[in-house]
């Protein structure tokens, strides 16, 4: 707070001067604690990695320091089961944001009309994003998927023998389809997060536009594909690239369902091991390089998204 | 949708559409409250464990009505195994109201040079703030983890909580840029005719007016730092291991006991469903940045 007390002085000036000061560093003195935190705390280790990416650095060899250029990067995209992370980090994203949208649209749609008990019914819907999210891996490893106890199992048991069924299928979800049990769990989590983006887009729409079609005769499909579906493009866009940026990072589901096993290895899983297992630091960073790349491409992508919003708001 | 009926549309079609949406109304209805359960279903069944004992827990096809017991949370708060989450438990409750408060008071003025009094090249800072909350996280990890080890703040829960400040400073600074804006800008111009300085300000209007989406980001930043798991796992150890840690390390040293993972669950995810439930409203504005209200 200190270093805003030279705003005192041209406060207490006349008022014209209020509206235009002529110091700007008293203006942005409240700004400055805020931006030199983060760019300490969050840009430095990112220069860092980059630095450490291009050296040897094996914590298990000291002592053998040094530069070697590519050299991490030629192994890490050599490395059949790191360039396996790459493909499963893509596969798991997307997957898991392409079915949590649809099933948000779905769900978003259906919150945004009148029925009794709505609240109720959007309280429930938010509560999976509520559970912390190794809680949830926990659940879903072992209280759903669980192959002789787990309550997809149990349910199948059921069904059967509701039919007169003498041996349900009792599949092991996880050894199964490790990645789909991930995928699962995590639309799970996120069908919430996309619910409730798409959800304020649908409510945001002007009833006028929606009314005069109906009056027009339109149908109710019409009506979602020609007036909704354009109005809530931003908002599907904005939630599938927040929601990227919050998957491709998932370290929770895949370290807790699988601890990386069956071919379910992402990029953070695969960094966190690299580094905290085989204390490869150059390694490593190189492939933490990578995925900062490739996020920088979603990320680009989604301010500019966020900046036309805010544009509109500010006109 | 049909009680917004205008008197042109009532009159083109009268009573039988009024009558033959009565039907799919209430099929929209149950189709949204069949939605609603399907997703709350894992949730209730975790609670429902929590409350059955290891051999209801444990049975092929589900008991559901099997009695309830405290068996489950008691082990669990270590009457058989002596490891107490209390201690993982404090640890994560002082890293996410230490790194909240601290965001706060980077926030708040940030915020308000940012909106209030608007500085040049405004949308330049409110960006950069995004940008580092876009990056993933993971790639920063190994240097802070080096230099934490170089310094002695290894197993720190102090360095958690700058960290965590870290991770949730771009959100509050966005959340409360938009709810700052909401102020009028008279009263402040008012306040400073009358030669309050910036501490007197935010002190007397801005965090008086601001209250409700003070509190919002609070909860928000609250969450997100309750739930970090990667960074609490490379950085904390014995003193300082946070509950979601504490709960991965719980479930690979006792075993299965299904009971018992789901009152786990339910105890450590109580504090987040709380505040998720408190901050419902404002949930989605703090998710998407503020883009979306």
């Amino acid at each position: 707070m200190d270093k805003a007390s030279p705003d005192a002085g041209p406060l207490s000036a006349p008022a014209r001067r209020v509206r235009r000061p002529r110091r700007p560093w008293a203006r942005r003195a409240p700004l400055l604690p805020a931006l030199l935190f983060m760019v300490v705390v969050t840009q430095l280790p990112f220069v860092a990695t980059v630095v450490i990416s291009f050296m040897d650095w094996n914590a298990l060899r000291p002592g053998e320091q040094g530069f070697t250029g590519f050299g991490n990067y030629a192994q890490v995209f050599s490395e059949p089961a790191l360039r396996s992370s790459v493909l499963t980090t893509v596969r798991l994203t997307v997957g898991v944001v392409l079915f949590s949208l649809v099933i948000g649209l779905g769900a978003a749609l259906l919150l945004d009309r009148r029925f009794r008990g709505r609240r109720v019914v959007r309280t429930m819907l938010i509560a999976p994003f509520l559970v912390v999210p190794v809680a949830a891996a926990l659940l879903w490893k072992h209280a759903l998927y669980n192959p002789e106890y787990g309550l997809l199992n149990g349910l199948l048991t059921w069904i059967w023998a509701l039919f007169g069924g003498q041996h349900p299928p009792q599949p092991d979800w996880i050894t199964q389809a490790p990645l789909a049990s991930i995928v699962v769990a995590l639309i799970w989590q996120w069908t919430p997060f996309m619910t409730l983006i798409l959800l304020a887009g649908l409510q945001s729409r002007s009833l006028e536009a929606v009314e005069a079609a109906r009056v027009d005769g339109a149908d109710a499909w019409q009506i979602f594909r020609y007036l909704t579906l354009p109005h809530l493009r931003r908002y599907l866009e904005l939630a599938a690239l927040l929601g990227s940026i919050y998957i491709v990072q998932n370290f929770d589901a895949v370290f807790t369902i699988t601890s990386g096993g069956l071919g379910t290895a992402n990029l953070p899983y695969t960094i966190y091991q690299s580094f905290y297992q085989a204390h490869d630091y150059g390694q490593a960073s190189a492939a933490g390089v990578i995925v900062l790349l490739g996020t920088i491409v979603i990320a680009v992508l989604a301010l500019r998204l966020v900046s036309t919003l805010l544009r509109q708001e500010q006109s | 949708m049909s009680t917004g009926t205008k008197s042109a549309e009532r009159s083109r079609r009268g009573r039988s559409r009024r009558g033959a949406n009565r039907r799919p109304g209430v099929m929209w209805g149950l189709a949204a409250w069949a939605t609603g359960l399907l997703f709350f279903l894992p949730v209730v069944w975790m609670v429902l464990t929590s409350f059955h004992s290891e051999a209801d827990a444990a049975t092929n096809p589900p008991s559901v009505t099997a009695p309830l017991t405290l068996e489950g949370y008691r082990e669990f708060f270590g009457t058989s195994t002596g490891t107490s989450p209390w201690p993982a438990l404090a640890n994560s409750a002082s890293a996410a109201i230490g790194s909240t408060a601290l965001v706060l008071v980077f926030a708040i003025p940030a915020a308000y040079a940012l909106s209030v009094k608007p500085v040049r090249k405004w949308s330049d800072a409110m960006f950069f703030f995004l940008s580092t909350k876009m990056l993933p996280a993971v790639a920063g990890l190994l240097p802070v983890y080096l230099v934490a080890k170089n310094t002695g703040l290894l197993d720190n829960i102090w360095l958690m909580a700058v960290l965590y400040t870290a991770m949730n400073l771009p959100i509050a600074v966005w959340m409360m840029r938009s709810f700052l804006a909401e102020i009028p800008i008279d009263i402040l111009e008012a306040a400073a005719i009358d030669g309050a300085g910036l501490p007197t300000v935010l002190r007397r209007i801005v965090i008086p007016l601001a209250a409700p989406g003070i509190a919002a980001t609070s909860l928000i930043c609250f969450i997100f730092s309750w739930n970090e798991m990667l960074f609490a796992r490379v950085l904390t150890g014995v003193r300082s291991i946070t509950a979601p840690v504490f709960l991965t390390g719980f479930v690979t040293s006792q075993g299965l006991f299904l009971a018992q993972v789901c009152a786990a669950a339910v105890v450590v995810s109580l504090p987040v469903l709380l505040a998720g439930f408190a901050a419902q409203d404002k949930l989605v504005q703090g998710l998407s940045m503020g883009a979306v209200k």
